[in-house]
């Protein structure tokens, strides 16, 4: 068996010795205290004796050759060994070597897996209702209900962290995008690192379910956690209806495909059909207002703007921008605003600005061929409406069957602001308007 | 630059302001012939003789007293004690004398020395030659405690430190002189006394500490920083007085509070910090202001197993700051 | 005392009269500090009655504007001869804001100031010792001739910044004078149970220095001393250390009672030989003072103390808010 030695520390405070000359070579017979080798450091000079009796199997560090305390330097095959050495089984380093190391390893590698859980058990819910000094600042400075705020801290605390990114994100006028959907055509955007980095953890929500071999598990994100939270947020608080209607598109199909090219080559900027339903929603939200409000506990508020919130997706994130002002904007202005904001968004250079205010939703599933969907509302709004995918079917028209090209437009309502009647009528208009499009139909 | 030890920053220190003022000289027991046993005044008594290298009688209160009359005289004296566990006899001259001359006197004299000691464990100095004592000196004003933890800040400082017309502790981790190593300029420059330094910038939690453990702790924000975790790392530099400005700034940068420091915990340094923050800093606090430090035991054990359970190192750091993050 | 001892030690007759002079002066601001004491007008006295003759003496032989002091709290003689006035130790008793020693920060006998070269002290004892050979060390690197005076009590020869700085001076051969006014009582604890040697003076072979033990009642043989050992100092010879025998003649402070550890008949006996008794009978034996002089410097004493009483009573103190003045320089 070889015993290793190492560089030992030559007086208080050295890290280092160099090895001035060696004293024996391989093959020497060494009896232990016998001196090794001359070694210099900042404090002293002096002879490293050989720790046990035996034959010098290699000298690992040469002549001249400075290295840190602790180093293994040079071998000795122990008397009465045979000559097959181990490297495996080598004499435990002295203690006070590795203790002296110790500032000078290097921090090891980050721990890829998971970070254990620090909080083990159950959750304590009464966590959650405790806040800290900062948290309670911030949510008065902020004019934020922290009930809406989802905890990360240890056992759900509500973190300052976490209301820095509520507000961040909009506050109490915005949450995560109602549905993991969005706007542009490209395909929907995996899950991917946060935009913002923080500290992932188990949150109070979370259960205890088991992890077979080979399954993957993907640490949370700051925005997944919060689209996560206020979903459920939405969905427990509004009680969510539902209701649809079929749209006859024919006629803006026509007209869209007689201007789009010669309105990219003029604006630089391609016309998508999203903006003329944004445009009828916008003018039928005029006729129904009690749809641009919000619930405010004991009663509700009808907004004066019509702010339409749309939601845009990026490769890390998804955001739900606003386009302000929407009624006071053409189908022009419309798309311009859409263009505008999916590029900001895709560059990261959204404002709080941009996610806040936003008074409805309208949200653009058919671009990934959805024709049905129940959107989640976003919350604190009244409704959200969905343009499902344009397809073309056989439709009876004045008794007789026609190739129409056809879209369902679906709406989630807030039970507690809406009914089915005025729903239903809002959304007539919607068709009406749509269906009305045709050559005379104002871009500009 | 020249990339040069933490040791040989204080070298450099002494070496060029004993060039620049005739009036710098070095004394204490081995600095001369033998170079201080760390080595920390190797070379001065070559270049400047034993005059102003004065190898002293084995008797701290003497250093430190001789230096106060040296000083109130119109020199500019550094004594070293060799260890800063053998400070104790010392304490009465740089409580009593050195800190309060110039008050006592309503600024008729002042003492313009600076005591230079090395301090901290890790070097199987077991229980006299590892201690942390700036604690005991932390309730002295007057008197001005520095404590920097990098080769940079230990030249700019030391210099500082001499140059001062008030006396001046300076502590040395001594697991830092040959351990730490960084850039420093070969030219002259002063670092401010009383000042703190970010060392690393950071959102999600703040650590401050000092001397060695400052290095655990920048080695555990890397780890923590590939986990998604950013530390702030303020670096007090001066222990005495605190520099509150920039403590107050830290801890409410985060809310998160950190203080690490290889003294012990109860009546530390760490607990001033955190009282000052406490005073200042409550609706930024997003947690209880948390302390890691070395234990509440008389002094480090030799035995390594003892030593290493009792030194703070970058594991333990990492799981406080890991800790705090969750919270 | 031969009849012209002064003369064979080099003093004129105006030294001696200056000396004797002095000697009263520090005797009668003493015993005014202690009668303001009783009247409840300053808080704290601390004396140096029965030990002016030695302080005065030791003075003397000091080279003032150039020599250093680094005195002990009962040194008013020799702070009085550096330059200080009665002035000066009535603003300090009464804590007044000129107060020279401190500005009224720290309790009367804390004597300094830097022009008169007198170190700021503090209270806790024989601190001042190494300081004293610090300063010789740092003249000895400027290369300036002076020598340090400094002095404590016995009880203080006891501490380790006396072995600490008395050690360092011996090795490093400084100009220091250790000045020992031995007056037999460290407050209530007599000297047998202080020392275990004859005389403080024995200690000084131990630092490889001379040490002389001296009748401290004598100013004369006191001067002779000092001045001896400032010229040793400044031939490179190394310090003396010089124990000069006295009494305490009234209570340690104005706080003691003396009455519970020393009897009566010993004071009394000791008040026989209070040193500006034995030299007003020197003087006169001498034909340096006649009835007429001593009535003359009695006199001028009695109003020097008189105005600096009403002068300190009356001067301002320092204002509330200047405590924080001063913790670090500018």
């Amino acid at each position: 068996m070889a015993t290793k030695v190492l560089m030992p520390q030559l007086g208080e405070s050295v890290t280092e010795g160099t090895i001035t000359r060696w004293l024996v070579k391989p093959g020497d017979v060494v009896s232990k205290y016998d001196p090794l080798a001359e070694v210099s450091t900042d404090k002293v000079n002096a002879e490293v004796p050989s720790t046990v009796s035996g034959r010098i199997a290699e000298i690992v560090v040469a002549e001249g050759d400075t290295v840190s305390v602790g180093t293994h330097i040079l071998s000795i095959e122990e008397s009465g060994e045979t000559g097959a050495a181990t490297e495996a089984s080598a004499p435990s380093q002295p203690a006070a070597a590795a203790a002296s190391q110790q500032p000078t390893a290097p921090a090891t590698a980050p721990a890829v897996s998971a970070p254990k859980p620090l909080a083990a058990g159950a959750v304590n819910e009464g966590q959650k209702q405790r806040y800290s000094p900062a948290v309670m600042r911030l949510a008065q400075d902020n004019g934020i209900d922290l009930a809406h705020v989802k905890g990360t801290g240890a056992e759900g605390r509500i973190t300052r962290k976490d209301v820095q990114l509520f507000i961040e994100q909009g506050g109490m006028q915005a949450t995560a995008a109602p549905a993991a959907q969005q706007m542009t055509e490209a395909a929907p955007a995996p899950v991917a690192a946060p935009v913002v980095q923080a500290p992932v953890k188990e949150t109070a929500g979370n259960v205890d379910i088991p992890v077979a071999t080979g399954d993957q598990i993907i640490p949370l994100t700051p925005v997944r956690k919060t689209i996560a939270s206020r979903m459920v947020q939405s969905k427990h608080e509004a009680p969510h209806a539902w209701t649809m209607v079929e749209v006859d598109v024919t006629n803006l199909v026509n007209f869209r495909n007689q201007v789009k090219d010669e309105f990219k080559r003029k604006e630089g900027v391609n016309l998508t059909f999203l903006p003329f339903f944004i445009k009828a929603v916008v003018e039928a939200l005029k006729e129904y207002p009690i749809l641009n409000s919000t619930w405010g506990g004991d009663k509700i508020i009808v907004k004066k703007d019509i702010n339409i919130s749309i939601a845009v997706a990026t490769e890390d994130a998804l955001y739900v921008p606003v386009i302000k002002a929407a009624d006071q904007k053409s189908v022009y202005g419309i798309a311009k605003s859409i263009e505008d904001l999916a590029n900001r968004t895709r560059a990261g250079k959204l404002t709080m600005d941009d996610m806040s205010g936003g008074t409805f939703t309208v949200n653009n599933t058919g671009s990934f061929g959805s024709v049905l969907s129940t959107p989640i509302i976003n919350a604190p709004q009244a409704a959200i409406l969905s343009v499902e995918s344009i397809v073309k079917r056989p439709v009876v028209v004045n008794d007789m069957i026609a190739i129409r090209s056809m879209v369902n437009l679906c709406l989630s309502l807030d039970h507690r602001i809406l009914d089915g009647l005025v729903c239903g009528r809002f959304l007539q208009s919607v068709k009406q308007k749509l269906e009305a499009i045709g050559p005379e139909t104002k871009i500009y | 630059m020249a990339v040069i030890s933490f040791i040989d920053a204080v070298t450099m220190a002494m070496r060029e302001e004993m060039r620049r003022d005739p009036n710098v000289f070095v004394l204490g027991e081995d600095v001369g012939v033998r170079g201080g046993v760390f080595r920390a005044t190797s070379g001065l008594i070559e270049e400047f003789g034993e005059e102003r290298v004065i190898d002293t009688p084995l008797a701290e209160s003497a250093i430190a007293g001789v230096a106060i009359g040296a000083a109130a005289y119109g020199m500019r004296p550094i004594a070293e004690m060799q260890f800063a566990d053998f400070i104790m006899p010392a304490v009465n001259q740089i409580v009593s004398e050195a800190a309060k001359m110039r008050y006592r006197s309503n600024n008729d004299w002042n003492c313009p020395i600076t005591i230079r000691a090395p301090f901290g464990g890790g070097v199987h100095g077991a229980l006299y030659h590892s201690q942390s004592v700036e604690a005991m000196f932390n309730s002295t004003p007057g008197l001005k405690i520095v404590a920097p933890s990098t080769p940079y800040d230990a030249k700019g400082l030391l210099k500082a430190a001499i140059r001062d017309n008030d006396p001046v502790l300076f502590f040395e981790h001594k697991r830092c002189y040959r351990l730490i190593k960084g850039e420093v300029p070969d030219t002259d420059y002063v670092l401010p006394i009383g000042k703190a330094d970010v060392k690393r910038e950071g959102t999600d939690i703040t650590v401050i500490s000092y001397g060695l453990t400052l290095h655990f702790a920048l080695q555990a924000a890397e780890k923590l920083a590939q986990e998604g975790i950013s530390a702030h790392i303020l670096d007090l530099r001066t222990l005495y007085p605190l520099d509150k400005e920039a403590i107050i700034e830290a801890a409410s940068k985060t809310g998160k509070v950190l203080i690490v420091h290889e003294d012990n915990k109860e009546g530390g340094i760490g607990g001033e910090v955190a009282a000052i923050i406490a005073e200042h800093c409550l609706f930024d606090l997003d947690a209880p202001i948390k302390r890691l430090c070395g234990p509440d035991v008389p002094a480090m054990p030799y035995s390594p197993p003892l030593e290493k359970a009792f030194m703070l190192n970058p594991d333990k750091v990492y799981e406080a700051m890991r800790e705090l993050a969750y919270f | 005392m031969s009849k012209m001892r002064h003369e064979e030690a080099g003093l004129t007759d105006q030294q001696v009269l200056d000396m004797y002079y002095y000697m009263l002066l520090a005797r009668k601001i003493d015993e005014r500090q202690w009668l303001l004491n009783r009247a409840g007008k300053v808080p704290f006295v601390i004396s140096c009655q029965g030990q002016e003759a030695a302080q005065i003496g030791a003075a003397f032989a000091m080279q003032k504007d150039t020599d250093y002091l680094c005195p002990y709290y009962r040194d008013l003689g020799v702070v009085l001869v550096f330059g200080q006035t009665a002035k000066d130790a009535m603003l300090s008793a009464f804590a007044k804001k000129d107060d020279p020693n401190s500005g009224g920060r720290q309790m009367p006998g804390h004597f300094g100031g830097k022009k008169w070269n007198i170190l700021t002290g503090s209270s806790p004892v024989t601190t001042q010792v190494p300081h004293a050979v610090g300063i010789a060390l740092a003249a000895k690197m400027q290369k300036k001739e002076l020598a340090v005076y400094t002095s404590f009590g016995e009880g203080s020869s006891n501490q380790g910044d006396f072995h600490e700085g008395a050690n360092f001076a011996g090795v490093h051969k400084l100009p220091v004078i250790f000045f020992c006014e031995n007056n037999k009582y460290a407050i209530s604890v007599p000297l047998k149970k202080q020392l275990a040697c004859e005389s403080v003076a024995d200690r000084a072979i131990g630092y490889g220095f001379k040490g002389v033990s001296i009748d401290g009642n004598d100013p004369i043989e006191t001067y002779l001393a000092v001045k001896e050992a400032r010229e040793r100092g400044l031939r490179g010879e190394g310090p003396t250390l010089i124990e000069a025998v006295m009494y305490r003649l009234v209570p340690h402070s104005s706080d003691d009672d003396d009455r519970v550890y020393r009897s009566r008949e010993e004071v009394e006996e000791a008040k026989k030989k209070d040193p500006i008794l034995t030299f007003a009978a020197y003087l006169k034996e001498a034909g340096v003072m006649d009835e007429a002089t001593e009535k003359e410097i009695s006199d001028r004493v009695s109003k020097e103390v008189d105005e600096a009483t009403e002068y300190a009573e009356n001067a301002p103190y320092p204002d509330a808010e200047s405590y924080k003045l001063h913790v670090y320089g500018e």
